[in-house]
């Protein structure tokens, strides 16, 4: 990268009186050109090497390839720590062990922080905070998404509470970021302790299989504690955290992978609460029948599907960008566009555990659509569940709160909000689906949807207790509820549609609703049940 | 058309004007393509018809395409497709006069002919007693050498048990060939070149036949080296009628199951044609045959033909022969069935033109194991070309969200093309399957890419050994030649560069394009709305014909080649492309994202040497071992029924088994753990 490229802070120099200038500043031009030499280098060639070795890239390698080739600007290049304890005042690395600045992403401005391994481990120090904190308040400032790439061994341990006090100073940021622009973490190293409550609050979290972990206490103090002996992978791997935790959205194969991949989702996102998602060019029809989706539901209500094959015949071009595609898969959720412009899609999943809404599908789609929500981005929400997972191990995790979520983070949603129910709508999990009750805009059912307050079997148990001939009151119940027309009759559904139709039908509702405007009473914020 | 042809049309027309249509309903005892295909030409016909369908196939198209649908039991065939009161039950009810039996299933079974006589249904194929000598392989051998068909030399006889195999196979001489008495096709067929196979060929072949016919008889007899397999289509009435429609090649095999078959044979002459065709009509009127049927021989190097056996059914590779002769064989079953005189005489029937046939299998070309799931993308080709209409035709019984599944013959369609001469019908051919879009699972159509192209093939010397003999250790998978990279590359890079820039403006753009390990950078550089693409020392223009969605992209290299590009899948790095029929990842970076890539370590696979996976989805049957045993590696230890075959499962390794992860029953995914070892 051209030095000519970076900022340079010359200005100071112009009030020097001319004949000192040129010697001066010859002067101070060798020692810049040396620091700015060794901030390149990071802690050093053999450090580097050792970053390689371990398959990952450096921090200012992976911003060469996040960024659009040059566009990268970097800031405080030449700061360093203050610390004088413990020997620290003979160690300085100009840049102090994070690269921070701002670039663009597919010419839309983004702002980012990456941590150096080389240099003290990626460890945070108060000045290493502060760069975090600067960039933060300008991508608050000027409305641009914010990257944080993080390998980092956790605090300096040697500045003590002045390194917890920079983490903090993150936190908060990261709190009043949330809702303002797009934060997305990328763990491509550890991230320990404290740390990872930056990452947490984060709208989504990468992780690089088998190179990156992430945890509050780490295997040697586990093993201290609780006498448990588990691997950094197994502990804090992006196995544990993709399938098992819940804390990161996806992971992938390396760091290029990971920063490709960041790159395509910045693709679908607005850059701010202010604004809409870009719209890409298309030529897939907004117009596009799909024969295929009128044979794509099973005639037995018991036969699985995979929803995920409806998403992607459904959107534009195919082109679906899941989110947390191993945790929770009884719900599917992620980023696709309709005519070109973003939607989040909300499917239940009848091919894991019948689709079914349990604690942690709940968490997962509640999240995401408060992302949507936030950041202007219409929902399309495509119902087949038999309800919520009964239980006493769900009833005992709390099921009732955490079900909750996902029903306070539709129903408070402002975006424009479609459904389409493509087989079952049981019981509560109707209501929380997107129903008409909760304000969506737009409902339709395919004709394949039964509509009811609960299955057959059960509710024919209840409603005819003691009749000499059960079999036969249910198929009356079947007769009855399982067909669109009772909910159409009521206008709870806005109309039933040919699955055929239904890309059409969403293109054209999402067109008159771009405009939508609809406002929550003023509060300071709602209480969502957490 | 020949004149002769068109003279045949206008009798058939003056015909079927003078006499009414054979029936006012058929119902179709057979799923899938084959019962679209018996359904069209009843419509054509104004015959109502009637579907059956297990309960997984409420959805299929053949169900869609009938007038009327009767569920006749659950998945598996044999309590639903092979139920044959079942389906006379739907005949009765729904009052079809009349049942199309298609191929497989009960097509061949003369008790299914018997009971809709008594319910006083027509069959609509041949006589029971037909059936009954043509389908017994011994007696037919027997009725044909009487009727002056010149016959293979071996032994007939019924095999009682694996030592009586043993005896047979050393007195006929090796190398032998085991198959089962009933039903055709290459179920339950095997070569065996020395006592211990046909030791194995008999306990496999037995078991296939079992579950396939019903029956478990068995036979041995000759194998003869190097044989063509070509065969005659013949049609016979109840008036005393019989033509042959001339022959088919079918010596394209694999394990006995064809894979590419043509008509006419480039290898036999008119002669032999007309030898081979009035043996036929013997054997046919031998047994008063009266519908449509197939005479199979081996022809050795020397154009001796000697008969092999009779199907007395609607053959899967039919259409061929109605592209060269022009008749409706459906059509004149029909009419036989009804008791009218064939359309045709032998007169009418000549060769016009080359048909070429494959047959599109949803299974791995490579591995020879079925594919199950969903059919995301699918559209059929629809080769036009100037100097006639006809070209491709594409038997199918799926659309676009249907799904293969586990429980039928995993044949997705047949894919014929037509031309006037050989060469013309597979380069259409080729061109058909470059234009043929299937995804979700996997298929056959790299392998069938492969032998189109092949000089042997194209040659037209081949036999039914040309698979093993080309590809001794199987077929590996397209590798990308020379010549093919010249055209992937550029229309990758284009494609990649219009996905990525969705308002373009003049500009040039350096990318890096990796495919098959190989990496190759390129120049694209837009200039006044052309795209070029410069590499390796060329530059190339391309224009591409697509839009940014759509599977199918054509990209014309400087204007004077077209490149079919199926573009499958973009995941922001790969794109999933099928080129010349193989699948291909393809990613594209900029020289910058590549030179890191480079550096990135390559993850070493799980280890899974100590473990059994099943190779591909299918109903686990049988588990032969238990925890602890101890057993030598090839040993059995479970078998896997996918798609109607016993898929026998062998020890990876020698040791003791420490787990069984699945139990007898179970419906297994490819790749899921059966057994764990020490």
């Amino acid at each position: 990268m051209a030095l000519s490229r970076f900022y340079i802070p010359c200005h100071a120099l112009v009030k020097l009186a001319p004949q000192t200038r040129t010697a001066v500043t010859s002067v101070v031009l060798e020692r810049l050109e040396q620091k700015k030499k060794e901030a390149l280098l990071g802690g050093g060639q053999h450090r580097i090497d050792a970053q390689h070795k371990k398959g990952k890239l450096t921090a200012r390698e992976r911003i060469e390839v996040l960024l659009d080739e040059g566009s990268f600007v970097e800031w405080d290049q030449l700061v360093e720590h203050d610390c004088i304890d413990w020997g620290m005042d003979k160690t300085h690395f100009a840049g102090d062990g994070v690269v921070t600045g701002t670039g663009t992403v597919n010419g839309r401005q983004v702002f980012l922080f990456s941590q150096d391994f080389t240099v003290f481990g990626g460890s945070l120090s108060a000045a290493y905070a502060s760069k975090i904190c600067k960039i933060m308040d300008h991508a608050e400032m000027v409305g641009a998404p914010l990257l944080g790439l993080n390998d980092s061994g956790g605090a300096r341990i040697q500045e003590g509470v002045a390194s917890l006090g920079g983490y903090g100073d993150i936190f908060l940021r990261n709190v009043l970021l949330s809702g303002v622009v797009p934060q997305i973490s990328l763990i491509m190293g550890p991230c320990a302790g404290g740390a990872v409550y930056s990452p947490a609050i984060t709208d989504f979290t990468f992780m690089v299989k088998g190179t990156s972990h992430m945890f509050i206490t780490g295997p040697d103090v586990v093993k201290q504690v609780t006498n448990e002996t588990v691997t950094q992978e197994e502990l804090g791997g992006s196995a544990a955290h993709c399938s098992t935790s819940g804390c990161a959205a996806g992971a992938c194969e390396n760091d290029v992978h990971l920063l490709l991949q960041t790159r395509r989702l910045l693709d679908f996102l607005p850059s701010n609460n202010q604004e809409k998602s870009p719209v890409r060019p298309c030529s897939d029809p907004a117009e596009r029948e799909i024969p295929a989706l009128d044979n794509i539901v099973p005639n037995s209500p018991i036969s699985p599907y995979d929803i995920k094959h409806i998403v992607e015949f459904l959107v534009d071009e195919g082109d679906f960008f899941e989110i947390m595609p191993d945790y929770a898969k009884n719900i599917v959720v992620g980023f696709a566009r309709m005519n070109g412009e973003t939607v989040g899609i909300v499917g239940n999943q009848p091919l894991v555990a019948a689709g079914c809404l349990d604690i942690n599908a709940s968490v997962k789609g509640a999240r995401f659509v408060r992302f949507c929500d936030s950041f202007n981005i219409p929902l399309i929400i495509l119902e087949d569940v038999p309800g919520f997972l009964p239980g006493t191990q769900q009833e005992h995790g709390g099921i009732i709160k955490h079900g909750a979520k996902l029903l306070y983070a539709l129903a408070e949603a402002t975006v424009p909000k479609l459904t389409v129910i493509t087989r079952k709508a049981y019981g509560g999990a109707y209501v929380v689906m997107n129903s008409k009750h909760i304000r969506a805009d737009v409902n339709y059912a395919w004709p394949s949807s039964e509509i009811a307050v609960m299955g057959s079997k059960g509710a024919v148990a209840i409603i005819c207790r003691g009749d000499p001939d059960l079999a036969k009151r249910e198929e009356e119940y079947i007769d009855t509820f399982a067909n669109p027309f009772p909910t159409a009759k009521k206008g709870f559904v806005d109309d039933v549609i040919m699955p055929r139709d239904t890309r059409k039908r969403l293109c054209a509702d999402l067109k008159w609703l771009r405009n939508k405007s609809q406002k929550n009473p003023w509060k300071k914020h709602g209480n969502i049940p957490l | 058309m020949s004149r002769t042809g068109l003279l045949a049309q206008f009798k058939r027309t003056l015909q079927t004007a003078s006499v009414t249509k054979p029936f006012e309903k058929v119902l179709i005892a057979n799923r899938g393509e084959i019962a679209c295909r018996v359904m069209k030409t009843c419509r054509s016909l104004g015959i109502k018809t009637v579907a059956v369908h297990s309960d997984v196939d409420d959805r299929a198209l053949h169900v869609r395409m009938a007038d009327e649908a009767v569920c006749v039991g659950p998945a598996p065939s044999s309590q639903s497709y092979l139920d044959m009161q079942a389906i006379v039950n739907a005949a009765v009810s729904t009052g079809a006069q009349a049942v199309h039996p298609g191929y497989g299933f009960l097509s061949e079974n003369c008790k299914f002919a018997q009971l809709l006589e008594e319910n006083g249904i027509s069959f609509i194929g041949p006589k029971e007693r037909a059936i009954q000598a043509m389908g017994d392989k011994i007696e037919s051998k027997i009725i044909a050498r009487a009727a002056g068909v010149n016959c293979i030399p071996g032994f007939d006889g019924v095999v009682e048990d694996e030592a009586a195999a043993v005896r047979i196979a050393n007195e006929v001489g090796y190398p032998v060939m085991i198959k089962a008495s009933a039903g055709g096709g290459g179920k339950g067929m095997r070569v065996a070149w020395n006592d211990s196979e046909v030791k194995e060929g008999f306990k496999l072949s037995s078991e296939e036949a079992a579950a396939s016919f019903g029956d478990d008889r068995l036979l041995i007899e000759r194998f003869i080296d190097n044989p063509r397999h070509i065969e005659i289509q013949i049609l016979a009435d109840s008036h005393g009628n019989c033509i042959y429609l001339n022959e088919r090649e079918c010596s394209i095999q694999r394990r006995n199951q064809k894979v590419v078959e043509e008509a006419p044979s480039s290898f036999i002459t008119p002669e032999v044609r007309k030898a081979m065709g009035e043996q036929a009509c013997q054997l046919a009127q031998a047994v008063d045959y009266q519908s449509a049927g197939t005479v199979e021989f081996l022809v050795d190097s020397q154009m001796n033909f000697y008969f092999l056996e009779m199907n007395t059914r609607l053959q899967v590779e039919h259409p061929i022969t109605e592209c060269i002769t022009g008749v409706d064989i459906v059509d004149e079953m029909l009419r036989v069935a009804a008791g009218y005189p064939l359309s045709y005489s032998q007169s009418d029937i000549g060769i016009n033109g080359w048909a070429v046939e494959c047959r599109v299998y949803a299974e791995d070309p490579v591995r020879y194991l079925p594919s199950i799931g969903l059919l995301t993308k699918y559209t059929e080709p629809s080769v036009q070309h100037n100097d006639s209409k006809l070209g491709v035709r594409c038997d199918s019984g799926i659309v676009e969200g249907s799904s293969i599944s586990i429980h039928y013959d995993p044949m997705i369609s047949k894919l014929v093309t037509y031309g006037p001469d050989r060469t013309s019908a597979i380069e259409r051919m080729e061109r058909a399957l470059d234009e043929y879009v299937i995804d979700g699972i996997t298929h056959n159509t790299p392998l069938l890419r492969e032998i189109l192209g092949n000089e042997r093939f194209r040659s037209g010397d081949i036999s039914t050994k040309f698979l093993e003999e080309e590809y001794p250790k199987g077929y590996s998978g397209g590798a990308l030649t020379a010549l093919q990279k010249g055209e992937l590359v550029p229309s990758v890079a284009v494609l990649h560069h219009l996905k990525t820039n969705r308002t373009p403006s003049d500009d040039s753009v350096n990318y890096v394009i990796s495919c098959d390990e190989e990496k190759v950078p390129v120049t694209v550089t837009l200039q006044n709305g052309k795209y070029s693409v410069t590499f390796e020392d060329k530059t190339v223009e391309v224009s591409p014909t697509g839009g940014t969605h759509g599977t199918l992209q054509e990209f014309k290299l400087d204007s004077t080649s077209v490149v079919p590009l199926q573009h499958l899948r973009f995941d922001g790095v790969t794109h999933t492309v099928r080129y010349r029929c193989c699948k291909r990842d393809v990613t594209v970076l900029t020289p910058l994202q590549q030179k890191y890539m480079d550096t990135m370590p390559v993850k070493v696979k799980e280890d899974t040497s100590n473990l059994l996976i099943s190779p591909m989805p299918g109903s686990l049957s049988s588990i032969s071992v238990e925890e602890g045993d101890e057993v030598l590696e090839g040993t059995e230890v479970a078998i896997v029924v996918a798609m109607k075959m016993n898929n026998s499962l062998k020890a990876p390794k020698s040791g003791k088994i420490k787990k069984i992860w699945a139990k007898v029953g179970d419906i297994v995914d490819g790749d899921q753990k059966i057994l764990e070892f020490y």
